[in-house]
This record gives C-alpha cells, sequence and structure tokens, in this order.
C-alpha cells in the first residue's frame, strides 16, 4: 500500500510539472482503484459505477491546483471520490422523491427476480418451525430482536443467536440449491 | 455512458498544463489584490476618504481598526487555503480568527466598561453607526464574489463553512480598505460594527455557498 502510495504520488508529481506520459499512467492507475472502491460502494448500481470512475477522474484532473505537494496522494484523490459517492446518493435520493411516473420506474426497476423470492420460500420452509418465525418476524415483517424473542418466549440474546444459526443454515441450503 | 474510460484518460492526459507548487496560495492572494482594489475605488468614487486621512494616519487609532480587520482577511485566507481542498480541516484558520476577534471586542468591552453611561452611548453609535456594517458589506461583494468563482474550480467539500471562509476573507479586506473613508475612532465601535460588517458578510458568502460551492 505504501508502494503504491510512494508511485502514484511520484506520478502525480511529475504529471503537476507537465509530463503527460506520467500524467497518463497515474490516471489509468487511479482509475482501477476507483473502479473497485466504487463497485464495493455501489453493489446496488453497479451501472453507474464507471459514471462515477469517470466524474472522479475528471475531478482529479480540474481541480489537481488543490493537491497539496507535500501531503500523500492517496487521501486527496479517495476525498474526491468520497464527494462524488455522497454527491451521487444525494441527487438519486432526490430523483426518487420527485414525480409519481418515475416512482413507477423505480419500482419495476428494484422488483426482485421471482426467482429468487421463491428460491427463499423454500429455504425457509426447510428450517425447524421456531426458526421459520424468527427470520420471518425479524427480516420479513422487521421486528426487533427483543420483540421477536417475546413472541417466541425467549431472552433478546437467545433470539440474537437463534437469528444466527437460522441465517447461517438457510444460506447453506441456498448455496447447496445453487451449486446442486 | 457516453465515452469510454480509456478515451477520457487520453484526453485529459493529452497536454497537461504544469500546475505551480503554491497555487492555491496565489489565487487566493491574486483575489485579494482584486478584491482590494475593487473596494478601494468605491471608497475613492462613491464615499471618499476621511477629511483628515493625512493626520489620522499619524495615530495609533487608524492602525489599531486597519490592524484587526485586516487580521480577520487573514484568518478567512488560512481557513480558505485548507477548505478549498478537499476535505480540509480548517481548525487552526478558526481558532485564530476567533482569538482575534476575541482579542478586539475584548478591548472594546473594556473601554466600554469603563466610560460612564452617557459616553458608552456616543461611542456605540458614533457618527455612522447605522451604516458601517452596510458599507462593509458592501464595499466586500466584488470580492466575495471573485473569491467563490475562484472556489468553485478548487475542492471544496463543506460548502457552508468554506462560504463563511471566503466571506470573512473578502470582508477583512474590504473593511481594512473601509477604514480610509470611516472616521470612527473607538475600539467599541470597531469591535462592534467592524466586526457585524465582517461577519455579516461571512454570512452572507456562507448562505451563497451552499448553493454554488458544489461540483
Amino acid at each position: 500500500m505504501t508502494d503504491t502510495e510512494a508511485a502514484l504520488k511520484a506520478l502525480m508529481l511529475l504529471g503537476l510539472d507537465g509530463d503527460a506520459p506520467a500524467y497518463r499512467l497515474l490516471l489509468s492507475q487511479l482509475g482501477g482503484r476507483l473502479r473497485v472502491y466504487f463497485e464495493r460502494r455501489m453493489r446496488d448500481a453497479p451501472g453507474d459505477v464507471e459514471d462515477l470512475v469517470q466524474e472522479t477522474l475528471m475531478a482529479v484532473h480540474t481541480r489537481r491546483a488543490t493537491y497539496d505537494r507535500a501531503q500523500p496522494f492517496t487521501p486527496w484523490a479517495f476525498a474526491l471520490a468520497r464527494y462524488k459517492l455522497i454527491d451521487h446518493w444525494r441527487r438519486r435520493k432526490v430523483r426518487a422523491t420527485v414525480p409519481i411516473d418515475d416512482y413507477i420506474e423505480v419500482l419495476a426497476a428494484y422488483a426482485p427476480e421471482p426467482g429468487s423470492a421463491m428460491d427463499l420460500e423454500r429455504a425457509l420452509g426447510t428450517l425447524p418451525e421456531r426458526q421459520q418465525r424468527l427470520v420471518r418476524d425479524v427480516k420479513i415483517e422487521g421486528l426487533s430482536l427483543a420483540e421477536a424473542g417475546d413472541r417466541a418466549g425467549v431472552s433478546e440474546g437467545a433470539a440474537k443467536v437463534a437469528l444466527h444459526r437460522a441465517l447461517k443454515s438457510l444460506g447453506e441450503r441456498m448455496r447447496g440449491r445453487a451449486d446442486g | 455512458m457516453a465515452v469510454r474510460t480509456d478515451d477520457l484518460i487520453d484526453q485529459l492526459a493529452a497536454d497537461p498544463r504544469a500546475i505551480p507548487a503554491g497555487a492555491v496560495q496565489r489565487r487566493f492572494l491574486g483575489v485579494a489584490a482584486a478584491g482590494g482594489l475593487a473596494a478601494l475605488v468605491l471608497v475613492l468614487a462613491w464615499l471618499g476618504t476621511r477629511d483628515d486621512l493625512a493626520l489620522a494616519m499619524t495615530g495609533r487609532m487608524f492602525w489599531m481598526k486597519a490592524l484587526y480587520t485586516a487580521l480577520l482577511g487573514v484568518a478567512g485566507f488560512w481557513a480558505l487555503e485548507r477548505l478549498a481542498r478537499p476535505e480540509g480541516v480548517p481548525k487552526q484558520a478558526l481558532l485564530f480568527g476567533a482569538l482575534v476577534l476575541a482579542a478586539f471586542v475584548g478591548m472594546g468591552l473594556g473601554q466600554w466598561l469603563d466610560a460612564d453611561w452617557e459616553h458608552r452611548r456616543m461611542m456605540m453609535r458614533g457618527r455612522s453607526w447605522s451604516v458601517c456594517a452596510a458599507y462593509i458589506l458592501t464595499l466586500a461583494l466584488p470580492g466575495l464574489a471573485a473569491t467563490l468563482v475562484v472556489l468553485r474550480g478548487m475542492a471544496p467539500t463543506r460548502p457552508m463553512l468554506t462560504g463563511f471562509a471566503a466571506g470573512a476573507f473578502a470582508g477583512g479586506v474590504a473593511a481594512t480598505i473601509y477604514g480610509l473613508h470611516c472616521g470612527e475612532s473607538t475600539m467599541v465601535f470597531v469591535g462592534t460594527w467592524y466586526t457585524l460588517g465582517v461577519l455579516g458578510t461571512g454570512a452572507l458568502g456562507a448562505v451563497v455557498g451552499k448553493w454554488v460551492l458544489r461540483w
């Protein structure tokens, strides 16, 4: 990591002095890292990842005068990326609350695939009944652990442990199905 | 997606103009010069200099006023130098500004406490209490606009705070120039109305910055 930082910083300093090949290498090295950064944080909207990579690269270019040569390069570049990511989330939220037609589109886009819901139901059906109810109460109906524990007549801590076990075996069953 | 990322990189790296070290500081110094000049032109063409300017410049109070507002401008400059960079932390600059403000307002308060009732009222109002802060804010407008334009090309991530620093910076410069017109000579007056003028410009900068300092 520190080697990477040293290399990127050296390329950036060359770029600031007008060295085009070094600057080109910097942008492509950084682009790959930005892609990983955004992919990890935008699993729900992978289609926007490349837009954000490009927006951040453009910000790096047009705002490179704000990089302080005495400071490390990576924190500066990822501060720009973080700003673009937050800005992106803010804009999406605004859009999602605006007109009715958009709302329908958003609903359609976010409807889960029919297959995945059915698989979940079937895998859930194979769990012991107490675990089934716990998973439904907490993960589907959105009750708190304490409330779900009350319903099942156990403490919050016991509900937490039981839920953890239930989710683990649920995951195993669903993976087993996918592999088989 | 309209452009492939590799093409974008080729485009950006085609001819990178060299950026000199200290580019941020240089741009703000340029803005300070331009904003100060604009305020000077406004004072000369609109308000006029004080009649006793030559005499006043030999006195202590003329320079105390200039020192106070210039130091507020320096605090604004220092804060901007941090805030213009992504996630920049302006803590020391803000602390410095607060100390300058506390010291001079404290001197004014001391002078006020020492005086009798009728004298207090005279010092507080002077001859221009009703226009002082508004004049400072008006003189600061060109500098504030220029500062915000420059900031739009930088990478501030806290728009309101950055706008406030921009206002304090432009307001400090303008208030220093305003001393060429203003004949008031008590710390009570300066600590109250000059402070309000500079902070008012800061507040205006914060409101405008919230909207224009997005990128």
